[in-house]
């Protein structure tokens, strides 16, 4: 091969370049180092009363649960689908979590936690079947399956909380969104075992291969012979159970459960992870270390916004300019565009001759 | 014969019984109307525990005043506020009054119970109307006087200290009227001297889990912070939290003013984590219930109404917290 070292690097440069998990990780570090600009110790991380104490950990603490959350809605999207009750599964399951504790004359107790937890994943695996047999067994369309829930689930979760704030004091819950454990919030290593567990349940076996094929072409999926059917309602259980861990979470990180606010629009800042993180909303393939990714996104730019100060009356639209800006850098199409424009106005430049239009030196 | 004159006879007891019932019925309606005051409430819905304990507040003193509450529940909807306006107007109570969910919007409604002849009360929130004759009342809280109450203690606090106070604030949820007011009244308030200095100020959302987000972020972005504000009591119970983790005591390194009064923050005073709390009375069913049969009564009544609210130490909260009831 006769490649030039030049060539060699563009070409290295390229194949960096093109990972899908490239420009999500390249806007989470842009993102990092302007925090770096505002607050000097953005990136110090020291111990303090015997855990990890910085900026990053707390993204890391409170993007757990959306790290869950989106990780749930990564496999649905995955079959073409989409889980918009997962807001009021995480109210639900925090809700029912600490209505048991609360009831229980040993509230510290292990075991009380214990059948707590049991209770709630239990009953979001009945949401997530109720989701499932709708969507694919009834053929509901998918965004009106799970609009249900989302409207009834949040009231199901205030008739449970009786519209009250429920207060737990236990020791062995606070320890699942609010506890450390090897010096490292508890939450953290949860939701990374479950992406753990999901990356290799989807990538080491054919189950990931199987969600992208009923995805991207359930005709065709049908006719080679895979079952669409249990494993479209499989991925709204694991959806909900990923919620209501993240309902878990929330919870017992403020040792109260708040029927009207836990999880609230939380399905849309998912949807925004799994789609920062490169996942296609028309199903097919997926990349969950990309939702990952987009998940940290947004919780540094929330972190972002508390750090540098923007006004609350401009926070949305300072996240808005933000999303679009990432939204149009991931875009193959405008990054394409862009070089063009780039390479026309460096040609022109090259040829001195040649006056620029001027509009279009504007332009870029 | 007999038998016919017999079931005549029977047929005619039953009218008489019958018209003896229906004018005793119309009898007992109208001493009713005459002596039990009928007050059609519309509230917002169930979406807090500070909502709850007005609800419930509402219709224990109704009870004990004797009033005949006909109660319904918006669920957070203006149409469905309406929906009851209406129909309290159709059944003619006696007056009509209700915690509008929006400012605006109401001016048809309260048109047609004007028509009728039937006064209005609002509670808790006001509404934008031009035609200050739609209402009699509006008996709720003075958010502006919460913030100024935070601010004064806080004035007080630091009499003596030289400064400069670092103050990060907790907002309510952005464009609500009880976030803007209790900025502003407090934001009077410590203007005036120059070495109070708000360093942070976002908002929780009024929730316990923002205002712990939110605080772990200013502890560290911001080198020194004297005092926290919090807008209400979860934000400030979800910032002890935070203020915790980081190593901190709560009341004592970090000052803590709040307003609201639940339960919860007194119990949080009492162990010293709060150092003041400026109360939103939820608890206006008897001023309600006075003040309707007022308006009954063709008596004047002022315009706007303040509910009764004071400010608690910890020593008055640590009392006051075996009563509490929200």
């Amino acid at each position: 091969m006769s490649t030039t070292p030049a060539a060699d690097r563009a070409g290295a440069v390229k194949a960096v370049t093109r990972n899908r998990l490239f420009w999500p990780a390249a806007v989470l570090a842009v993102l990092l180092v302007a925090n770096l600009a505002f607050t000097p110790d953005f990136f110090a991380v020291r111990l303090q009363g015997g855990h990890l104490y910085g900026s990053l950990i707390d993204i890391l603490h409170f993007g757990a649960p959306l790290i869950l959350v989106s990780l749930g809605m990564t496999l649905v999207i995955a079959t073409g689908g989409i889980d918009l009750s997962v807001g009021s599964t995480v109210a639900i399951a925090g809700a029912l979590a600490c209505l048991h504790i609360s009831e229980s004359t040993d509230p510290g107790g292990l075991g009380t936690v214990l059948t707590a937890l049991g209770i709630a994943l239990g009953a979001a695996v009945l949401l997530g079947a109720v989701n499932g047999l709708l969507v694919a067994r009834a053929g509901v369309q998918p965004i009106i399956a799970t609009l249900i829930l989302m409207v009834a689930g949040r009231g199901v979760a205030q008739l449970i909380t009786d519209g009250q704030i429920i207060t737990v004091t236990s020791d062995p819950y606070k320890l699942i969104g609010g506890g450390y454990w090897l010096t490292v919030p508890f939450a953290v290593l949860l939701a990374a075992a479950v992406v753990l567990a999901a990356v290799l349940l989807t990538r080491s076996t054919a189950l990931g291969l199987l969600l992208e094929s009923v995805g991207g072409n359930p005709v065709a999926s049908r006719l080679v012979g895979i079952r669409a059917t249990r494993l479209i309602a499989l991925v709204y259980v694991f959806s909900a159970l990923c919620a209501a861990l993240a309902g878990l979470m929330v919870s017992s990180n403020v040792s109260a459960a708040d029927g009207n606010n836990a999880g609230l629009w939380i399905e849309l800042d998912a949807i925004l992870a799994v789609v920062l993180g490169g996942t296609s909303l028309n199903g097919g393939r997926f990349s969950i270390g990309g939702t990952v990714l987009g998940a940290l996104i947004i919780q540094t730019l929330a972190t972002t916004v508390y750090t540098i100060g923007v006004p609350p009356e401009t926070t949305l639209v300072f996240k808005a300019f933000v999303v679009i800006a990432v939204c149009l850098v991931q875009s193959p199409v405008f990054r394409a565009k862009l070089a063009a424009r780039g390479s026309r106005v460096r040609r022109t430049t090259d040829r001195p001759y040649v006056a620029a239009p001027t509009d279009r030196e504007v332009g870029a | 014969m007999s038998k016919r004159a017999a079931a005549a006879l029977v047929a005619g007891a039953m009218v008489a019984v019958l018209t003896a019932c229906g004018s005793g019925g119309t009898g007992s309606a109208g001493k009713g109307s005459g002596h039990k005051l009928v007050v059609g409430f519309s509230q917002v819905g169930a979406e807090s525990g500070w909502r709850t304990a007005n609800t419930k507040s509402i219709q224990e003193s109704a009870k004990k005043a004797g009033v005949e509450l006909k109660f319904s529940d918006a669920q957070q909807k203006q149409e469905n506020q309406i929906k009851a306006i209406r129909s309290f107007i159709q059944q003619k109570v006696d007056v009509i009054a209700f915690s509008p969910v929006v400012e605006s919007g109401w001016d048809t409604v309260l048109k047609e119970a004007k028509d009728a002849h039937i006064p209005v009360i609002l509670t808790d929130r006001s509404v934008d109307s031009k035609d200050e004759s739609l209402y009699v009342s509006f008996l709720g809280s003075d958010f502006v006087e919460e913030g100024k109450k935070a601010g004064d203690w806080l004035v007080k606090e630091y009499a003596s200290a030289a400064g400069p106070v670092n103050i990060v604030q907790l907002e309510g949820t952005t464009g609500s009227a009880p976030a803007n007011d209790r900025k502003s009244g407090f934001a009077d308030v410590v203007k005036a001297d120059p070495k109070f200095k708000v360093v942070a100020s976002q908002t929780g959302d009024f929730t316990r889990a923002k205002g712990k987000e939110v605080m772990q972020a200013f502890l560290k972005s911001q080198p020194k912070i004297d005092v926290l504000y919090a807008h209400n009591d979860d934000m400030a119970l979800g910032a002890i939290q935070a203020i915790e983790e980081a190593g901190k005591k709560p009341g004592s390194d970090i000052k803590i003013v709040s307003v609201d009064g639940v339960k919860d923050a007194f119990t949080a005073m009492s162990q010293g984590k709060i150092n003041y709390d400026v109360e939103c009375n939820p608890l206006l069913g008897d001023q309600l219930m006075d003040l309707a049969k007022k308006v009954k009564a063709g008596e004047q009544v002022p315009r706007r109404i303040k509910t009764e609210e004071g400010t608690f130490t910890p020593d008055q909260a640590t009392a006051a917290l075996p009563n509490r009831q929200y």
